[in-house]
């Protein structure tokens, strides 16, 4: 055998190994929460309130993360569907489209503490909201939009053309042929996109220590249902601290008893919600495409 | 819609209607993809303006933050300096050394999985890649000071928290951000190419050396370069890691820090207005122009790309 031979089957072996690797290093990462969890994850865990002298529970930080988490993506959707639709179908060559994109980039660069101190200058010094859940959600807004907006493009530009021309051969306008023709068949690449945006904002925590900050009032009563009373749990306007800073506050006050395993639990809760996230964006994707598609 | 306007012979050309004229759809839509642009342009003037307040407002001169000497705090019985070097080259060094860690990996995977991969390897890379990206920042950075850290601690006989820490937590992060948009530049080099090469009898390394690579190096060093944008701009995950010391690094073992460790710590301790607080806000105008830069490469990168093909 010659040398370039050998160079080939050496080659494919490293490649090999590389892949083994780095699956290898992710399988152990979530091995390594789940063992480090076990006896401490518990629904008593997920649902219950913290403690100081038990391992408690982590039930109000988790409610925070997904009260967040939906008034950021009622806040995100709308906006970033009517956003791509726009990119997509109206948006010529000219400047304003040129100006758009690079605005996306942009902001899509920048970094997350950086949008964090941006929130805190503007929604909670100059509005004097102090820390709250809705200036969290703003600031997550400030990179999730420009993100939705651009996985709505993609899914809407996706749509064959026949389709749109078969609409409008028909006589029909060009809003209602986006409303029920393109959109409808975009449905599963939109839906996709908002469940991987909506894992990102659940485990985003840089951006939100300065705005929703890194306390939540003590004692939640979930029958308050009244919103503007800053007490109650469903008020965007008291402090919240979400799951992923209750971690990130894990390391800096290593003070309490149990602090090590529940942040251990913790991560392990942010890890499982990433694969469900994830499997989730891919089952209901795919039977969305069934659906739409009639196969 | 413009369809009543489309001269079609024998048909009735009807004037369009008010609704019409108006197009109220586009409107509505143009204004939700016109307002990241609001955003941007409100998010920059902030960032600059307080970002330059440790110099117009507390009169520090711009050249002192060149300085490697950090002592922000007015109560202790020193003269305070506001020394931004240790925290710039942190953030460059730290950054450098995880692109150095990842890259190999990263591009070795991403041709694992364009040339190597068997179907159903691609069907475990692709959504192991995915998860990869969905393990929040913190999450890492807990594993890395729970486990990095001892462990490192330990093997090196150090305190644990430094550099190679933080580089290493970094490399995991930015390791899907290199593979997927080097996976993206490998497959998109024409298979025509590759065809050509194997009729030549060559081996699928050479074609992987000799054809494939040369082909796709732009895309691969956009994927580097978005890799260390996500790593320079990185905070939490960093700051639980890096040991948070302001001294200019020597050495990989030893404790440093970045401009958003600072941030994350000194962020809710000091007051707005103060020279403290100010000197944060000109670290994060510095974190935005470095990442504006690495924006400026990936599209200096993109136009060679468009010429090249």
């Amino acid at each position: 055998m010659t040398r370039v031979i050998w160079a080939d089957r050496a080659a494919t072996a490293v490649l090999w190994g590389i892949a083994f690797f780095v699956i290898g290093i992710l399988l152990a990462i979530i091995g390594h929460f789940l063992l480090a969890s076990i006896g401490t994850l518990s629904l008593s865990f997920i649902f219950g309130d913290p403690s100081d002298s038990t391992i408690g529970g982590v039930g109000p930080v988790l409610f925070n993360s997904i009260y967040i988490l939906t008034l950021t993506l009622l806040l995100t959707v709308p906006l970033g569907i009517l956003g791509g639709i726009y990119m997509a179908e109206y948006a010529g060559e000219g400047r304003l489209t040129t100006i758009i994109r690079f605005s996306q980039e942009l902001i899509s660069s920048v970094p997350s503490i950086v949008v964090g101190m941006f929130g805190l200058a503007l929604f909670v010094t100059l509005t004097h909201w102090s820390f709250t859940a809705l200036g969290g959600s703003l600031a997550l807004l400030v990179f999730n939009l420009p993100l939705l907006t651009r996985l709505t493009e993609q899914a809407i530009r996706a749509v064959p053309a026949d389709e749109r021309r078969g609409s409008i051969a028909l006589g029909v306008s060009k809003w209602r042929t986006i409303r029920h023709v393109v959109v409808p068949i975009a449905i599963p690449g939109i839906v996709t996109g908002i469940i991987l945006t909506a894992g990102r904002i659940f485990g985003e925590a840089a951006a939100l220590i300065f705005t929703s900050g890194l306390s939540t009032p003590s004692g939640y009563n979930f029958a308050n249902l009244n919103i503007t009373d800053p007490r109650s749990p469903w008020s965007p306007f008291h402090s919240a601290t979400t799951l992923s800073v209750f971690i990130w506050k894990s390391n800096s006050e290593g003070l309490g008893l149990f602090v090590h395993q529940v942040a251990d639990a913790s991560s392990a809760v942010l890890v499982l919600m990433v694969l469900v996230f994830n499997l989730g964006a891919r089952g209901l994707g795919r039977y969305l495409q069934r659906r739409v598609t009639g196969t | 819609m413009t369809n009543a306007s489309i001269a079609v012979p024998g048909a009735i050309v009807r004037p369009l209607t008010r609704g019409e004229r108006l197009d109220l759809p586009k409107r509505v839509t143009l204004a939700s993809a016109a307002l990241v642009v609001v955003l941007v342009a409100v998010l920059l003037a902030f960032i600059v303006w307080n970002g330059v307040q440790l110099f117009a407002h507390s009169g520090v001169p711009v050249l002192q933050v060149l300085s490697a000497t950090w002592q922000p705090d007015n109560t202790l019985q020193q003269p305070v300096i506001f020394g931004l070097l240790p925290f710039i080259l942190g953030t460059l060094s730290v950054m450098a050394l995880a692109a150095v860690i990842a890259t190999p990996l990263s591009v070795g995977l991403a041709l694992f999985m364009a040339e190597v991969a068997p179907r159903w390897a691609r069907s475990i890379t692709q959504p192991a890649l995915e998860v990869f990206v969905g393990i929040p920042s913190v999450v890492y950075g807990w594993l890395g000071l729970t486990v990095l850290v001892p462990f490192l601690r330990i093997s090196l006989h150090s305190v644990g928290f430094s550099m190679l820490a933080g580089a290493l937590v970094l490399s995991l992060m930015i390791l899907p951000t290199i593979t997927s948009v080097a996976l993206d530049a490998f497959t998109t080099v024409p298979g025509e190419m590759r065809s050509a090469s194997f009729a030549l009898g060559t081996t699928r390394w050479q074609t992987i050396r000799h054809v494939l690579l040369p082909a796709a190096v732009s895309g691969v060093a956009t994927g580097i370069v978005l890799g260390m944008m996500r790593a320079a701009g990185e905070a939490l995950a960093v700051q639980m890691v890096i040991g948070n010391r302001p001294l200019i690094p020597t050495g990989i073992t030893q404790p440093m820090t970045t401009l958003t460790s600072q941030i994350t710590l000194d962020m809710g301790n000091t007051v707005a207005g103060e020279p403290w607080n100010e000197a944060l806000w000109t670290m994060g105008l510095i974190l935005l122009l470095i990442s504006f830069a690495f924006v400026a490469i990936v599209r200096i990168l993109g136009r060679r790309r468009l010429v090249a093909e």
